[in-house]
């Protein structure tokens, strides 16, 4: 761990929707450099959880800092700074698919260039996209092709070209596997991996893929009725000595966690 | 038990009413934003050339078409009237005001919104369900701002560009109909048509046009920015943009018209 004040830190973070709470005081701290994953199941508020922090969803309490400042009182304007410190990998990749390939991958540095007046050209951000791709093991003749020709572990490593483009100090991975068969979700993994070190960025990264979870964590918590019940180090995730993770690890019918099956 | 059933539903029309109001206050709040991004850089070029096209080029047949035909129709329902009277002079005159003041700016604005209005919510209500504008704000991009503001400009731009051509072409087909069915001597006909033609029924035409062209992009915006819960909602959204464009369309084609022309 490096230096003393966590990259992210969250204290009681809560969100409801209706009647429905969805996060009851989420406590957490990731420290720079550190790969972070969070397991949890399905409509656990894992991406609710990440949302937060992007400032796509208004958290109802609590606070999160990012570098030691509390992002949630800044106003749009100035909450733009720290949010340009975040690259994303959303679920279904979410490619512009009015944009080739290239012009996703190359779309953040060229926002970036127009919000502070160091345009990019479009050749050079061009070139600079092929580099990218051939970074997530692409061929930067794939960047003429539009997302709708890709198969979905290609739009995955395009969404993390286009993720890392920019060189965040910090990366998000919402269900970076799901959908992909094992040895993609693997190669994924190892992209994913080899980015993170090379940035050197913080990753927060959320799953309910055990293997995945594994492969790209350094620390691993569990989100689990609105709270992180357990926190440690991600090789420790199936043996956790927690009956609640050992459930959800080992993907065991019976235990302290009870799925109601009826629709 | 019978006053309780009345009390129900005096309450159903307040809620109705009030959420009318509520939609219709949000509505304003999202115009006046993406207004507001005219004067605050930067201005996304290429998707509002795309949407001038897109909205000026490639409705082109389809506003030609009706405006001819409607033109023709003009001209035919009012000689079955107007020679009971001896009065198919003022036939020309008569076409020349109808597709000047009325026809031509609301049959292409309802086209429009038909075609383009319904197109705009389809597309930016797919990139909602798709996380594509969560997307773009983790790219430091306001979705506001890339998507709605230049659509805007361009439905205000080219709705009257669409209007001139209908113009044309509507006092066209009611020429083609008078001199090629009806037997009217060409150049009476013309002479007629130049003498009843009002600069200020055109401009008139013209400005409502563009407030046709602003509304319909602001319903297409609208509704798709808005949409939820997937395919399912994104033809709801669909359907209510262009519901919503053609009533509102009509609603102020009434007000503008009573403006101007009510003396």
């Amino acid at each position: 761990m490096t230096g003393q004040t966590p990259k992210i830190r969250i204290r009681g973070l809560c969100k409801s929707f209706g009647p429905k709470v969805v996060l009851n005081g989420v406590d957490l701290d990731v420290m720079a450099g550190t790969s972070f994953v969070i397991i949890g199941g399905s409509g656990t508020g894992k991406s609710v959880l990440l949302r937060c922090i992007l400032g796509l969803v208004t958290p109802d309490a609590g606070t999160i800092e990012i570098d030691g400042v509390d992002v949630t009182t800044l106003s749009p304007r100035h909450r733009e700074p720290y949010m340009e410190k975040i690259g994303m990998l959303f679920q279904n990749a979410a490619l512009f698919d009015s944009l080739t390939v290239w012009e996703n991958v190359a779309f953040g540095l060229m926002a970036a260039g127009r919000l502070h007046k160091h345009r990019i050209s479009r050749a050079d951000a061009r070139k600079r996209a092929g580099e990218l791709l051939e970074q997530v093991g692409m061929d930067p003749a794939v960047g003429a092709l539009s997302p709708a020709e890709l198969s979905g572990g290609m739009q995955k490593r395009v969404g993390l070209a286009r993720a890392i483009a920019a060189r965040p100090e910090i990366l998000f991975f919402d269900e970076p596997t799901t959908g992909l068969d094992p040895i993609m979700g693997a190669v994924i993994d190892g992209l994913i991996v080899d980015c993170v070190r090379k940035l050197g960025s913080t990753a927060i990264a959320i799953t309910h893929d055990m293997a995945s979870a594994q492969r790209i964590g350094d620390q691993a918590a569990m989100l689990y009725e609105g709270r992180l019940i357990w926190q440690g180090p991600a090789t420790s995730l199936l043996d956790s000595g927690n009956p609640i993770v050992d459930q959800f690890t080992h993907g065991r019918r019976e235990g302290p966690i009870k799925v109601d099956v009826r629709v | 038990m019978r006053v309780d059933k009345i009390l129900d539903f005096i309450a159903g029309i307040g809620r109705t009413l009030l959420d009318m109001v509520r939609m219709a206050g949000q509505v304003t709040l999202f115009g006046l934003l993406a207004v507001s991004h005219l004067v605050r850089p930067p201005f996304y070029w290429r998707t509002f050339w795309g949407s001038l096209v897109e909205i000026g080029f490639f409705s082109l047949p389809v506003v030609a078409l009706t405006a001819l035909f409607s033109g023709g129709v003009i001209a035919l329902q009012s000689y079955t009237g107007f020679a009971q009277y001896h009065a198919q002079s003022a036939i020309a005159g008569i076409v020349i005001l109808a597709v000047t003041r009325e026809l031509g700016p609301v049959l292409a604005g309802l086209m429009v919104a038909g075609r383009v209005g319904a197109a705009m919510s389809a597309e930016i209500g797919t990139m909602r369900v798709t996380n594509q504008i969560d997307a773009l704000s983790t790219l430091s991009t306001n979705p506001i701002k890339y998507l709605v503001t230049p659509r805007l400009l361009a439905g205000t731009l080219a709705l009257p560009f669409l209007v001139i051509v209908a113009d044309i072409l509507g006092v066209m087909g009611g020429f083609i109909v008078c001199v090629m069915k009806l037997n009217f001597v060409p150049q009476a006909y013309i002479s007629a048509t130049l003498s009843s033609f009002k600069m200020m029924d055109v401009t008139v035409g013209l400005a409502k046009a563009a407030i046709f062209g602003f509304l319909i992009a602001l319903m297409g915006c609208y509704h798709g920015y808005h949409s939820r819960g997937g395919a399912e909602g994104v033809g709801a959204a669909t359907t209510a943009a262009v519901v919503a464009a053609s009533i509102l369309l009509l609603t102020f084609d009434y007000l503008l018209t009573d403006v101007f022309f009510s003396q």
